[in-house]
């Protein structure tokens, strides 16, 4: 999105450019060149820098291709590719199971508290009083109690009713966890819809339900299908209450993977074919929701 | 309901209570009941394995907590922990910014590749890191480092808590460069370009343009960071397990071995509370941020 | 037929009182402009008759029915939105028709209605474009076809043309105002712009601070501005205001000495003034003429050429004067100059701003533009 904003910048000055060459006359001026190897600089460096980054996560996905034999022996980007991983991860450690685990809780809580969301923030952003501001920070001090203050009361409360090692308490924990960002993130997107906009659908004789369902859901489709997808990542990389809540039956691949620790045995293909599948799918889910993720991640402190 | 619907918001105030009771009873619910249990277990005797051991304790499960030398070297280490991510992804953070602020062929996917480890699973993270990269033998470091004719480190048995430090602040420093760059294109180009006229290098424009600029979104990343970092603990779940000895066990490590390890419900929400006032300290200042940006 | 009335209508946002107390009649068919500086209040006005804001006290009537309690849509206006607040993901078929579509107007029926109501805008080859891909010009042109589409008997404008740029607000106030002879509905239009106030209405509104200042035909504004800031707010370039010296008052004139010190008899009732009242002289830039013999003289500070027209900018002591004088004349910058005006175009205005009463109606002040109307109808018959 940046890169085609910027665009026409560089258009123009290109265009610039090459006019005050031919203004100039036949040579162009001297520190044209000194630019464009400052540029070729900034491109080797960016690249440099970017792929060095990504090298943990690009080494990851070729381990995952390997044999267990090539996976420990001298790093080498050349081998003979196999699926051998990725078929006994899905045959041997019942990779499916967690996997849908992961979708269920992750998307289970995303969709309860959009719905839990939605009206609260409809009515922040459009009936406000004096005690919306109030409100809205309170949510959002919420979010900053930290997971381990309230580990043991969670751990017991969840041991008692029965909630131990099931999706239904990971939804629960998962939707409260993430309700104060969701409230938030709908909040700023309901409020940037231009209220001319409802009040012209009310002066048509647009009920508050028609209002909602004709023009305000319509209208901030991308934004509440960002919000639900930073909840759904959020939910998914979630390796706090996964590990402390869960054991077997409800664990999700942050808790599968992070059996991989033990000691015994090194099955670093394994490990790398069962981490790429489960990273995949969110991964993309980050690339195309990374402008939207920072107003959430930081309370629309940053614009 | 044409009487509401006639006088719209003002009347609004009993919908606005019932359209928010369900997000609003739900929170209060999860913040009351589990922090006033914290607060009301760390005032008591409770340990699972001892179940005939009950009753009030006053403070002494606290003072059996600032006794323990493990509180003190669990709140080093989380102070290190913090410290240096914080350090390595804020100043690096915002120098890629820079970098990729700049024009460049590629950029969108350059940008796209270095913000991706912040959407990697932690345990993923922390497993890759201590074995693909880290392994004192198999590792890509090691052979990197023989490769060019060093001594291969044993990360995790020599550098412990460095090593948690560099998956973490790996994990986090997308982070910061993701929301600086952000804050990087609101910066007016019109200032950068009046700043060259009046004959601004490069260094001059970041230090006198671009810093003062980004100042805000920088104490943003520090305090949510922050809040973050002082709880870390898949990465210290996968790795070390909180070792050697106490060299990697975090606030919130040790709270998880006094709570679900050692069964002692007491200490451990006494180590709750501790944690919350701490989270708390930062927290003031960031929803004060937030309310202030709330005004405009 | 449709009026309006206002009946002591307030408005108060917590302690802020927006509305103080409106007393206000609308006619069946009359073209009234609510006027004033941003902030007076003249859009919460608009928005109480719309039903989007409730009134904190007085009367709304419609046709001689209390509206206050009546839901927006059920009043039977139509708003055309500063913003046109088209529905960014409808077609221009779909955005006319929407308000039949909640009423469950058969689909047959929305679709004629439609076309009717593009066929008088010419909207017709845009019927199923989204808004993004229309100019400027034509969603307005839309906004206000949603509004005729609803058959309203009052059309509510709040600044309508504020987004266009200078070329397109003049094509569409003439469009304005004969869509409003067209349809022959009563509207109510609400602008910061006194222009727009002047060339459009039958009835100028002047709002300041929740306050009528004034009401009235646009000539009669012009004319006989009850008070400063009327004075002040109606007619471009401002009003031109200077300090004066009272001399002698009564009923039939009042003399006053002219900051050069020549004397001047206003032809205003002067009977309730005080000797020793300070009052300050209104005279609007087209009716100052340079003259060689005139009273008032000062130096030209700018010159603006407008071709037919010239902006003399003169000091006069502490105070800057404008001048409309002719294109030709041949000043420049710097020239002292001498000039003056007819005492019966000026205004006076006592210590409390207010304008004393004129003894000279102007021969125009009653017209409005539906007698204009009337008269070319009765001509063609």
């Amino acid at each position: 999105m940046t890169t085609s904003r910027n665009k026409p910048d560089e258009a123009a000055a290109l265009s610039l450019t090459d006019q005050e060459a031919m203004a100039t006359g036949n040579r162009p001026p001297s520190w044209l060149a000194s630019a464009g190897t400052k540029k070729f600089g900034i491109t080797v460096l960016g690249w440099t820098v970017a792929l060095l980054i990504f090298f943990p996560i690009f080494w990851m996905v070729l381990t995952g291709f390997k044999t267990e034999a090539a996976a420990i022996a001298d790093p080498s980007l050349i081998f003979s590719p196999t699926l051998e991983s990725y078929q006994a991860v899905h045959d041997r450690t019942g990779y499916a199971r967690f996997a849908i685990n992961s979708v269920v809780v992750a998307f289970g809580s995303t969709l309860l508290a959009l719905l839990i969301a939605i009206p609260s923030a409809y009515s922040m952003a459009f009936l406000p009083t004096k005690r919306t501001k109030g409100t809205l920070l309170w949510m959002l001090s919420t979010k900053m109690l930290p997971p381990v203050g309230v580990l043991v009361p969670i751990y017991l409360l969840f041991r008692d009713v029965g909630l131990l090692d099931t999706r239904t308490g990971l939804i629960i924990v998962y939707t409260l966890m993430n309700l104060p960002i969701v409230v938030w993130m709908l909040y700023t997107f309901f409020k940037d819809m231009p209220k001319d906009i409802l009040e012209a659908g009310r002066m048509d004789g647009a009920s508050t339900f028609q209002e909602v369902f004709f023009l305000l859901l319509p209208l901030t489709l991308p934004g509440i299908a960002s919000t639900g997808l930073l909840s759904v990542i959020l939910s998914w990389n979630e390796a706090f209450w996964s590990l402390n809540l869960t054991s077997s039956n409800a664990a999700p691949l942050t808790a599968y993977i992070a059996s991989f620790s033990s000691p015994e045995g090194l099955f670093w293909a394994k490990l790398s074919a069962a981490s790429t599948m489960a990273i995949a799918p969110i991964l993309v889910f980050g690339w195309l929701t990374q402008k939207q993720m920072v107003r959430g991640l930081t309370f629309g402190a940053v614009k | 309901m044409n009487k509401t619907r006639a006088s719209g918001r003002t009347v609004g105030g009993l919908r606005t209570l019932s359209l928010q009771a369900p997000a609003v009873t739900l929170l209060l619910l999860w913040m009351v009941i589990p922090l006033g249990m914290t607060l009301w277990f760390s005032f008591q005797r409770y340990n699972l394995l001892m179940p005939g051991m009950t009753g009030f304790a006053g403070l002494e499960n606290y003072q059996y907590l600032f006794s323990d030398p493990a509180l003190w070297a669990a709140m080093g280490n989380t102070l290190q922990l913090v410290g240096w991510v914080l350090a390595i992804t804020v100043v690096g953070g915002t120098l890629l910014a820079v970098l990729f602020q700049q024009e460049f062929a590629g950029r969108g996917i350059a940008r796209v590749l270095a913000i991706s480890p912040f959407f990697v699973m932690p345990t993923v993270s922390a497993l890759v890191w201590k074995n693909m990269m880290m392994h004192p033998s198999n590792g890509v470091l090691s052979w990197v480092a023989e490769t060019f004719g060093f001594q291969a480190v044993d990360w995790f048995s020599s550098l412990p808590l460095t090593s948690i430090v560099i998956i973490v602040a790996w994990q986090w420093l997308p982070f910061a460069l993701l929301i600086l760059l952000t804050a990087m294109q609101s910066l007016d180009e019109d200032q950068v370009e009046a700043a060259r006229m009046d004959g601004a290098g490069p260094v001059a424009i970041f230090f006198f343009i671009t810093l003062p600029h980004l100042k805000r979104a920088i104490s943003v990343v520090i305090m949510i960071e922050m809040i973050f970092l002082l709880t870390i603990f898949a990465e210290i779940f996968v790795t070390t397990s909180g070792g050697p000895g106490l060299a990697t066990t975090n606030l919130a490590y040790l709270i998880y071995i006094r709570a679900l390890l050692d069964f002692d419900v007491g200490t451990a929400s006494a180590g709750g509370v501790i944690a919350i006032i701490l989270a708390n300290i930062v927290a003031i200042f960031l929803v004060r941020m937030v309310a202030k940006n709330l005004e405009d | 037929m449709a009026t309006l009335q206002l009946k002591q209508i307030t408005k108060s946002f917590d302690d802020t009182h927006v509305i103080k107390g409106i007393d206000l009649e609308v006619n069946d068919k009359e073209f009234v402009v609510f006027v004033g500086p941003s902030g007076c209040g003249k859009s919460t006005l608009m928005r109480m008759i719309a039903g989007l804001e409730s009134a904190t006290s007085g009367d709304i009537l419609i046709d001689g029915q209390r509206m206050n309690d009546v839901a927006p849509a059920d009043r039977g206006l139509a708003m055309v939105f500063q913003s046109y607040a088209l529905y960014p993901h409808m077609t221009v078929e779909d955005n006319m028709g929407f308000s039949m579509r909640l009423a469950k107007v058969p689909k047959e029926q929305r679709r004629q209605k439609v076309l009717e109501a593009a066929k008088i805008l010419q909207l017709e080859p845009l019927l199923d474009r989204k808004p993004k891909a229309l100019s400027g010009g034509q969603r307005q042109r839309v906004a206000i076809g949603r509004a005729i589409v609803r058959n309203p008997s009052i059309f509510l404008f709040d600044e309508p043309l504020s987004n266009l740029d200078a070329a397109l607000r003049v094509q569409m106030r003439i469009e304005l105002a004969r869509l409003h002879e067209e349809l022959d509905a009563t509207m109510i239009y609400v602008t910061h712009d006194q222009i727009e106030a002047m060339t459009m209405a039958d009835k100028i509104v002047v709002l300041q601070d929740g306050v009528v200042e004034q009401m009235g035909s646009p000539m009669e504004l012009y004319h006989h501005p009850r008070n400063r800031f009327v004075a002040g707010f109606i007619g471009s370039p401002k009003m031109n205001f200077l300090d004066v010296e009272l001399d002698e008052a009564s009923p039939e004139g009042v003399r006053i000495r002219l900051p050069g010190g020549d004397a001047c008899t206003v032809p205003v009732d002067g009977r309730d003034l005080a000797a020793d009242a300070r009052l300050e002289l209104g005279i609007r830039p087209e009716h100052l003429q340079l003259d060689d013999q005139g009273p008032l003289s000062g130096e030209i500070q700018v010159l603006e050429r407008l071709g037919g027209q010239t902006s003399l900018y003169v000091q006069m002591g502490e105070l800057m004067v404008t001048i409309m004088a002719d294109g030709d004349v041949a000043h420049r910058v710097h020239d002292r100059v001498r000039f003056g005006f007819e005492p019966v175009r000026a205004h006076l205005f006592d210590s409390d701003a207010m304008a004393l009463p004129s003894l000279h109606q102007h021969p125009l002040a009653g017209l409005t533009r539906q007698d204009h109307r009337q008269a070319t109808e009765s001509s063609g018959l």
